[in-house]
């Protein structure tokens, strides 16, 4: 079922991994929605119950009592001899190797490794059975684990810097074709710029410059990074990308040039205003850009009005 | 006019009703995102066929509270929750962009008139 070994060893793995990996147990990602069968259920039976379950192994119980385990492969070389009729606990593979719920879940990982089994049956203390884990549940609760981990990290480096602190530093990660995040990185920057109450015009100006920069790295690029750093008196973006770069840089900023396939124009983007309308609100503007070796775009806005002033938007 | 009145006009349906009612003053009406960020005002009612998530982020960005979809394009699931999220009214119409700029400004000049 498995013939690579799961790639986590405590020599050369990121100290945050061996970390949850021990912290977390064998019972915080297992599932326990169990499908368990009878000693006395024909294969028959079982490969029903495997069809609708949609599962690959089914223990074999008695009063949470684990008796053995049916694989998938039981059933096929019952199929092939004709003895679906049979009972399960004349077929049934009684050698287990099985786990407990409160060992980590490094110990899973290493059973992953070490049996090429497709799936571990999960006892408690009592030798009950509780639950079953496959790799599939290590991925998820592995996963689920790095991405809360993850956001708490996040958190604690958005405190450190302080939102309120007069200079604010920030890159956004903008990844190849994914539209339906672009657009997050300027409208951050905007509620930003609004909470520290800048004229709506120049709020307007860094939003566009932004979203277009977002825009341009999600169609054009093999995925980039928005680097934005804002003091009292303006706001600098820096786009960056690397790869695949534009081949005649002059052309691209004529407003109506444009490279962008017919499906990214049909979204209403690539009608070559891109770049044009970065350089129209920006008080500073660079641009350098060569094929094979990506393009950066750089934009200043100064906050040339009063804070705090009011206008209709 | 406000986003409320352009509920009871029978050309117009409504498909994201989770809004903020806001005071329109004008109409925009472009298929080309640039041009919208570039131009468009926050009190205009945004015309447009680019029925999908995108429209929501420019929207978002020029502060436009509402945006009609022509030619009864289809609206995606995600468009709708993003906008709904936003609370920005989506509203959708058989009439293409010319008719829909044209219903728009006479709705505007007779509110203007009253």
């Amino acid at each position: 079922m498995i013939d690579k070994n799961i790639p986590i060893k405590a020599e050369d793995s990121a100290s945050l991994i061996l970390d949850l990996i021990y912290q977390l147990k064998i019972k915080d990602v297992m599932s326990r929605d169990l499908v368990v069968a009878c000693a006395q259920d024909t294969l028959h039976h079982i490969k029903t119950l495997m069809k609708q379950r949609n599962v690959t192994g089914i223990p074999i119980v008695k009063k949470d009592r684990l008796l053995g385990i049916l694989s998938i492969d039981d059933i096929f070389k019952a199929l092939d001899n004709g003895y679906m009729d049979e009972l399960a606990e004349k077929y049934m593979s009684k050698k287990l190797v099985i786990l407990e719920e409160d060992m980590p879940l490094a110990f899973a990982i290493s059973y992953f490794d070490k049996f090429k089994y497709g799936r571990f049956p999960v006892v408690d203390k009592d030798n009950l059975l509780v639950g079953m884990i496959t790799s599939r549940d290590i991925n998820v609760g592995l996963l689920m684990a790095i991405n809360k981990e993850v956001s708490r990290m996040e958190e604690m480096l958005a405190q450190n810097a302080p939102v309120d602190a007069k200079n604010f530093r920030k890159v956004f990660r903008i990844r190849k074709y994914d539209f339906e995040h672009a657009g997050i990185a300027s409208n951050r920057i905007k509620k930003l710029l609004t909470e520290r109450k800048h004229d709506p015009r120049d709020i307007r100006r860094v939003a566009v410059a932004m979203y277009e920069m977002e825009i341009n790295i999600t169609v054009h690029s093999e995925g980039g990074t928005l680097t934005v750093a804002i003091d009292q008196d303006r706001a600098e973006i820096v786009a960056k990308d690397a790869a695949p770069g534009i081949e005649n840089p002059e052309l691209a900023l004529q407003e109506g040039y444009s490279t962008a396939n017919e499906w990214i124009k049909s979204l209403g983007f690539g009608a070559g205003m891109g770049l044009a309308n970065i350089r129209r609100v920006s008080d500073e503007f660079e641009f350098q850009s060569s094929l094979g070796k990506g393009t950066t775009v750089r934009a200043v806005i100064y906050f040339k009005n009063k804070k705090g002033e009011e206008h209709d938007h | 006019m406000t986003i409320k009145d352009l509920t009871r006009c029978a050309q117009l349906k409504l498909v994201q009703e989770d809004f903020d009612d806001a005071v329109i003053t004008g109409g925009y009406t472009s298929d080309l995102l640039s041009d919208v960020m570039a131009h468009a005002a926050a009190d205009n009612v945004l015309i447009t066929i680019q029925a999908h998530i995108n429209t929501i982020a420019v929207a978002k960005l020029v502060g436009i509270r509402a945006l009609i979809i022509a030619n009864d394009r289809e609206i995606l699931e995600d468009m709708a929750q993003a906008a709904k999220k936003e609370r920005i009214a989506i509203f959708c119409s058989t009439l293409n962009q010319f008719d829909l700029s044209v219903l728009i400004g006479q709705l505007l000049a007779k509110d203007h008139a009253r």
